[in-house]
């Protein structure tokens, strides 16, 4: 595992607002194909380091790295287009429209069509497979038509990750992808986040430790902004510090 | 890996078009487009009494469509969208005064200028908040405005810009009085723009534009470059307005200060209320409600129309437009 090629690799971030010290020093490393999840109480600067990673707001100190490349003054499209892709913990979607535009745009941007004017939206085969693709991947076939506002709420969840993934990311950044979703719309989305591709390196954000435990091999734990303890998923469950911090907070584990 | 045939099949199971010609559905001309606008191009001669102010109507729609662009497509909001109006307007008519009376050449020339004006304004999209967008695009009509009204040697100042002669267009169609050749060449100028409004807003562009009106945030994180693709579509816009302008001088001969007024560009936003924005259609509904209903009821009440024309519109936005155009829906509840 630790053999792994290293896909993103963040060295000493640091983001201060003011006074305040959201994250302090964070050094993490994504391996090639790895399930990396990132736990850690409310308040542990868990969305901020994503912000970070993904360029929404620009590190105080240290540098990221995206396959060796630095990409820390970069901006977030431009991450994009290098691999980098995010969900988010809530839905950012496009109302009006439905699914299969959705996707069919985002592959299109994403394959260089995105600027194109002249040629209407679908026409290129190639973009219409991926589409279809996707839309069977992610149980979105049979509503493919339908406005994305009007959509029951687990399907919008997998459109979300669906939209990530025809970015064809090389890492993607799961920030929290079941929260809220009722139980009988749940097992059909763990079901896909179970499938990602396996190529894929996946950076898991999420408060869900049935899922966490299910899907890492790997572990960071964040408290207060910086790095508590990073490891297997064994290690971490039993490691005392972990249970301290959880137990400060008891209700945390306990709840999705 | 499957057939074709298969694929088709597979999605026919759910009772489906495949996504292909969902896609396709989406952006196929319907059968009243195109009925709709031969009716437009003969307009002039089926109601000849009426060219002039079908005329006005067809260089306002095109208006309305260059705003639409950026309203409705991308929710960026001008309340000086008159400024490449009139910069197409005066272009076109020293044009045509001191270069060539040519039309389509003065019309070209005319979206042009107001293409790279559009374009410099465009920067300023790039930073700044929608307020301070407001306030650029409405501080330079009005520096536009001013500097029309004292470059006198030039503009003509307040008097404006007279004797602008056109030759005929395409060498063969002269302008006559009554204004049909007139009407019917905004009109068809407002058909090639609109065809190609229709096109851009249905390619992989247009969509990720819309991406970008309604989830801006989510655009940027899946690689589209936001601020470009808002520069380039205001910078068309800005030309196609442009062009609306460029016909009206052309039309009527004449380009005056108050090309760049406040209201033109206040009236334009009106039009996008009454014709709905984000489907280019409403520019041009809005452009001949808002005109037929001026003309109508100026006609009754010369003094007081903005009245009435003030009511509809409270009307229109408390009513709404989809229960405004079904009468039957007023009263009793759910029926269809």
């Amino acid at each position: 595992m630790s053999q792994a090629e290293i896909v993103l690799s963040a060295q000493g971030l640091v983001k201060r607002f003011g006074g305040i010290t959201a994250t302090g020093n964070v050094t993490l490393n994504l391996h090639k194909g790895a399930r990396h999840a990132l736990i850690g109480p409310n308040g542990a600067g868990k969305t901020t380091l994503i912000n970070l990673l993904t360029g929404v707001l620009e590190p105080t100190e240290g540098r990221i790295l995206l396959q060796g490349e630095d990409i820390t003054s970069l901006a977030p499209h431009q991450r994009v287009r290098r691999g980098m892709v995010r969900t988010f913990q809530i839905n950012q979607l496009f109302d009006t429209l439905t699914p299969l535009e959705t996707l069919a745009l985002t592959v299109s941007q994403h394959t260089g069509l995105g600027a194109r004017w002249w040629q209407p939206l679908g026409r290129s085969t190639q973009v219409v497979e991926r589409c279809e693709q996707l839309l069977e991947q992610f149980h979105l076939a049979e509503v493919m038509n339908q406005k994305t506002n009007v959509l029951a709420y687990g399907k919008r969840r997998l459109l979300e990750i669906a939209i990530a993934l025809a970015c064809e990311p090389r890492v993607l950044l799961l920030d929290e992808p079941v929260a809220g979703v009722p139980a009988g719309e749940r097992e059909e989305l763990l079901q896909t986040v179970a499938a990602l591709p396996a190529d894929v390196s996946v950076l898991l954000i999420e408060h869900d430790m049935d899922l966490v435990f299910s899907f890492a091999n790997r572990m960071t734990v964040l408290v207060n902004g910086t790095v508590l303890t990073e490891g297997d998923p064994d290690t971490i469950a039993k490691d005392p510090q972990v249970k301290a911090v959880y137990l400060g907070h008891g209700e945390e584990m306990a709840h999705g | 890996m499957n057939q074709p045939q298969d694929d088709e099949r597979r999605w026919q199971l759910w009772g489906l078009n495949s996504p292909q010609q969902a896609l396709h559905n989406k952006q196929r001309w319907k059968l009243w487009e195109p009925v709709l606008w031969l009716l437009a191009l003969a307009s002039p001669w089926l109601l000849a009494s009426h060219a002039l102010i079908i005329n006005e109507i067809a260089i306002v729609a095109l208006f309305a469509v260059s705003l639409d662009l950026i309203l409705g497509y991308t929710g960026i909001v001008s309340l000086g969208h008159a400024a490449f109006f009139g910069m197409g307007a005066y272009a076109a008519a020293l044009f045509a005064k001191l270069v060539m009376p040519d039309p389509l050449v003065g019309l070209l020339f005319g979206m042009a200028v107001a293409t790279v004006l559009g374009a410099v304004c465009s920067l300023t999209i790039m930073r700044g908040s929608d307020l301070t967008r407001l306030m650029v695009t409405l501080g330079v009509a009005l520096i536009l405005m001013e500097l029309a009204n004292k470059l006198d040697w030039l503009t003509g100042g307040a008097d404006g810009l007279q004797g602008v002669v056109l030759g005929p267009v395409l060498g063969r169609f002269e302008f006559d009085l009554q204004g049909q050749v007139a009407a019917a060449y905004s009109i068809a100028v407002l058909i090639v723009l609109f065809v190609l409004a229709r096109r851009l807003m249905h390619s992989p562009f247009g969509a990720t534009l819309t991406a970008i009106r309604d989830n801006r945030l989510r655009a940027m994180a899946i690689g589209i470059p936001v601020t470009a693709r808002l520069a380039v579509i205001y910078t068309i816009a800005a030309g196609v307005a442009g062009a609306a302008g460029a016909l009206l001088a052309q039309t009527t001969g004449f380009a005056s200060v108050d090309v760049f007024a406040f209201d033109r560009s206040a009236d334009l936003m009106l039009l996008l209320v009454i014709g709905g924005t984000g489907w280019l259609y409403g520019g041009v509904a809005g452009a001949i409600v808002f005109k037929v209903m001026q003309d109508a009821i100026s006609s009754i009440t010369p003094q007081y129309w903005t009245f009435w024309m003030g009511l509809f519109l409270v009307v229109l936005v408390l009513v709404g437009r989809e229960r405004l155009i079904r009468p039957w829906t007023w009263f009793g509840g759910k029926k269809k």
